[in-house]
């Protein structure tokens, strides 16, 4: 590079007690670059920006921003140096409208008038409309990014860092933000873009710094590069794609028709008129957005909630009045996304967690008296089956990484041999080595005749593992069509993204 | 710098030991509190925890352990159970002057018939009476979702009316010269919970305690309802999605400490207490709130918790008696117990870390 490098790491270490997150991890971002920062979950990408935001002090090596040391003690020094940061959970209220909620990160916010009008100005000026006196809470997910990077950039920054920012946007929403970033890029403002989605960086990023448990394990050009290679650099092993063998499907097994539901609380989303069908044999992909029904679906299908007998039918046998023990009685089972509190109690042990869904299916238990030896065994086969990393089955729920615990949460619906399975976001937060296992597993349960619901705001993997695809906007699903003849194009106007949207105007 | 780190799971030394640490420094606060009272504050201490057991008059106080601990670890087990679930109920000493109210107004109705089933009848009655208490909290919180906690603490002092009104009313001893308070039901035999071996306190209501214990033990530990009630303590949407139905679980809850509160009543009324009288109770409901909790929800823990108080109780009255200690200040020293028990409880999901803080 020509030009000296805006920002330079070298040999950055911080070590939390037992495990060693960053492991003298050198390397550079060159001004208007957009620099990609790739790594599985726990590869430590997060620390290390963290250290760069201000929030984390490395316990050795040094940055030098402009030739300069810079040591930021606290976010506030790094933003005053130019660096931003756009976090993947939005810190938002709710009830505040957006140019009151910007206002609220600003050390001396202006008139809210005069912040309003400049507002509109960055905003109209980046291709991200956004209306400064809309309430926050009525934002999509989207838009509230836009709310975050609007903060940002009132600050004017060289550098801004954001922390997969396309893991809640709809494909269109993806390429809004795209043109943002090319445009910022064009001014010259860095961007350092944390991400593991290899497409999305291969069309974005000028250069990929690779993260394997903490050490840099290679740069690579993505563009030059296939998203192959730099998943094998993420891993650090060869991959599996989930195989996937042709068949006929089978019958009807789970059918819901006309399915309406009010919404179970003020944020909560109504379901309106939901039909669905999934035969033996066929794995239905469900996506959509976040929050518009995919856990109020998921609940009329586990028995949570209840409807109408005939909304929801098993092999033609009305069963939507039945609660969660009848259903898994039939074969009908569920995993559901939140695992700490719902699809798992945090404080209990593995065995207990075992218990939680298993003792209808499993027998864990003789006229309500519970066969402990029994459910031991079943939590260690799961734990064994789907590669749980703990000591035992005697550690609390809580102990765990999110991704075991998922793999233990779907391991245990899976194990029960279930007629119909229904999962949301079975792979979120699950390395690629786990989340392959889990897609195989499900398409081995498809393959050997159960039918499977995989509810998921992972596009790739719904492309990757559904026969037929269906999405959720605003609690009404779009009629289910074969994944194979979709477009990315296509899906997108299912998820119902493309009203109020437009492609920056640059 | 100290700080708190969550453990990733929980400590079961810790969880073990921390009510040991409360008691110490229950001991150790409560004896600079007689102390600045002027009092021998270990002269104090070895009063309310050496004197009932092995001092001088020991003979006739361990008995008395018996009498005051078990409707307190009967109250407690049913409590707990609830507690267990987050289902609060408050109201347990209403619930028992109810029992007490019905267990004895069976008996009291017999009279002057001697018959072995009238005690049975009594001791249904009794817990029937708890439990009909209890369930107008449960009915109206599983039906408009009043709040269980108001609603039973509130219908204790409707209870007292109810005690207070039976005892100058319907249930008062027309040979009794005209004072307040029923027959004495110590002098009834078909209806006298009398000691069943003499001398050393052991009634009925020691057994059903003894009983509930293992009940309670074997519920929570190998039945699918308890463990159903500690899911939905630890986890309420997990237990929804496991097939807990809530409302359900209130009643049951509700209803099992009502009826073991009733039984408590039912016993001290036809026992060691003898007649329905205004000052019949004297909150033990309470008090079994402070043993659940110590004992940690646990039904062995509530045992030894139980005997505890019962110590702190009967040697607070000693103390009171020899040293000249005011009530309040007993009073004020099992509140420590409670204070401290709590307190130290977060070392079972914390650990205590000194040195400099991350920054996160």
């Amino acid at each position: 590079m020509s030009t000296p490098p805006l920002l330079t790491l070298e040999g950055l270490t911080k070590a939390y007690p037992g495990v060693v997150a960053n492991d003298s991890v050198s390397f550079a971002i060159g001004e208007g670059e957009v620099h990609a920062l790739l790594g599985e979950n726990g590869a430590g990408k997060s620390t290390l920006v963290k250290m760069i935001y201000g929030l984390v002090k490395p316990d050795s090596g040094r940055m030098i921003l402009r030739g300069a040391p810079y040591e930021p003690a606290e976010p506030r020094q790094a933003r005053a140096d130019g660096i931003a940061m756009v976090f993947q959970h939005f810190s938002l209220f709710d009830a505040l409208n957006v140019a009151e909620n910007i206002a609220l990160g600003m050390e001396k916010p202006p008139a809210l008038r005069d912040l309003a009008a400049r507002i509109r100005e960055v905003s109209e000026a980046y291709g991200l409309p956004l209306d400064p006196f809309r309430t926050v809470g009525d934002l999509s997910a989207g838009e509230r990014q836009r709310v975050e990077i609007i903060r940002c950039l009132l600050q004017d920054p060289k550098l801004l860092i954001m922390d997969e920012p396309t893991s809640v946007l709809t494909p269109q929403e993806v390429e809004i933000l795209f043109e943002t970033l090319k445009k910022l890029k064009s001014e010259g403002t860095s961007i350092l873009y944390i991400s593991h989605k290899l497409e999305e960086i291969r069309t974005l990023c000028d250069h990929a710094t690779i993260l394997r448990l903490g050490k840099n394990v290679g740069e690579c050009t993505p563009a030059d590069t296939s998203a192959r290679d730099m998943a094998e650099l993420m891993v650090g092993t060869a991959l599996k794609t989930p195989e996937r063998s042709a068949k006929a499907f089978g019958e009807v097994a789970l059918d819901i028709t006309g399915l309406s539901v009010p919404a179970p609380s003020a944020f909560g989303t109504a379901l309106k008129n939901v039909h669905l069908a999934v035969r033996r044999g066929e794995i239905l992909g469900i996506g959509g957005v976040a929050g518009n029904g995919q856990d109020e679906l998921l609940s009329v299908m586990s028995g949570e909630v209840t409807c109408a007998r005939d909304a929801v039918k098993f092999d033609g046998k009305p069963i939507g009045h039945m609660g969660p023990t009848a259903r898994r009685g039939l074969g009908v089972l569920t995993a559901p996304e939140e695992r700490l509190g719902h699809a798992a109690a945090p404080d209990m042990s593995l065995t207990e967690n075992a218990l939680l869904t298993g003792s209808v299916r499993e027998g864990l238990d003789n006229k309500g008296f519970l066969k402990w030896g029994a459910t031991r065994s079943f939590a260690e086969r799961i734990i064994k089956g789907f590669d749980v990393r703990t000591p035992g089955p005697e550690n609390a729920a809580r102990s765990l990484s999110g991704g075991n615990l998922q793999k233990f949460v779907i391991g245990r619906e899976v194990l029960q041999r279930p007629e119909v399975l229904v999962v949301n976001q079975p792979t979120w937060g699950v390395d690629a080595a786990a989340a392959a296992a889990i897609r195989q597993a499900l398409l081995d349960l498809a393959a050997n005749g159960a039918a499977v619901i995989c509810i998921s705001q992972d596009l790739d993997e719904l492309m990757e593992i559904s026969d037929n695809f269906a999405a959720l906007n605003e609690g009404r699903l779009s009629a289910p069509r074969p994944t194979a003849e979709l477009t990315v194009d296509e899906i997108g106007l299912m998820m119902g993204g493309a009203h109020g949207m437009e492609v920056a105007h640059v | 710098m100290i700080r708190l780190e969550k453990r990733p799971q929980p400590s079961r030394a810790w969880s073990l030991a921390t009510p040991l640490m409360a008691v110490l420094a229950t001991m150790l606060m409560g004896g600079l509190l007689f102390a600045a009272l002027g009092k021998p504050p270990v002269e104090a201490i070895r009063t309310i925890f050496w004197e009932p057991l092995f001092g001088e008059f020991a003979f006739y106080y361990r008995p008395q352990l018996l009498v005051k601990g078990a409707p307190l670890v009967l109250i407690a087990i049913g409590l707990s159970l609830g507690f267990r679930a987050g289902i609060w109920n408050i109201g347990a000493e209403g619930q028992y002057i109810i029992g007490a109210l019905t267990g004895a107004g069976v008996g009291l109705a017999f009279y002057p018939m001697e018959s072995w089933i009238i005690f049975p009848l009594m001791i249904l009655a009794g817990a029937f009476g708890g439990w009909a208490w209890a369930m107008i909290p449960a009915v109206l919180k599983t039906r408009f979702g009043t709040n269980e906690i108001l609603v039973s603490l509130m219908l204790v002092y409707v209870a007292e009316q109810f005690l207070a009104s039976m005892s100058l009313g319907l249930m008062k001893n027309p040979e009794g010269f005209g004072f307040p308070g029923s027959r004495n039901l110590q002098q009834y035999d078909s209806a006298h919970n009398a000691e069943l071996i003499a001398g050393t306190g052991m009634h009925w209501g020691v057994v059903a305690a003894l009983i509930a214990v293992i009940f309670s033990y074997v519920l929570l530990n190998r039945h699918m309802l308890g463990y159903h009630i500690r899911l939905t303590g630890e986890a309420p949407r997990a237990a929804r999605f496991a097939g807990v139905k809530p409302a359900r679980l209130v009643l049951f809850c509700l209803g099992a400490s009502g009826a073991l509160a009733g039984l408590a009543g039912m016993f001290e009324v036809s026992g060691p207490s003898g007649q329905v009288s205004i000052d019949f109770n004297v909150g033990y409901g309470f008090t079994a709130i402070i043993v659940a909790f110590l004992g940690r929800l646990h039904p062995v823990g509530i045992l030894l918790a139980g005997g505890l108080m019962a110590l702190t109780y009967i040697g607070g009255d000693i103390a009171q008696g020899n040293l000249g200690l005011p009530s309040a200040a007993i009073q004020v020293f099992q509140g420590m117990l409670l204070f401290f028990l709590l307190a130290l409880d977060m070392l079972t999901n914390f650990r205590i870390s000194i040195g400099k803080p991350e920054v996160v």
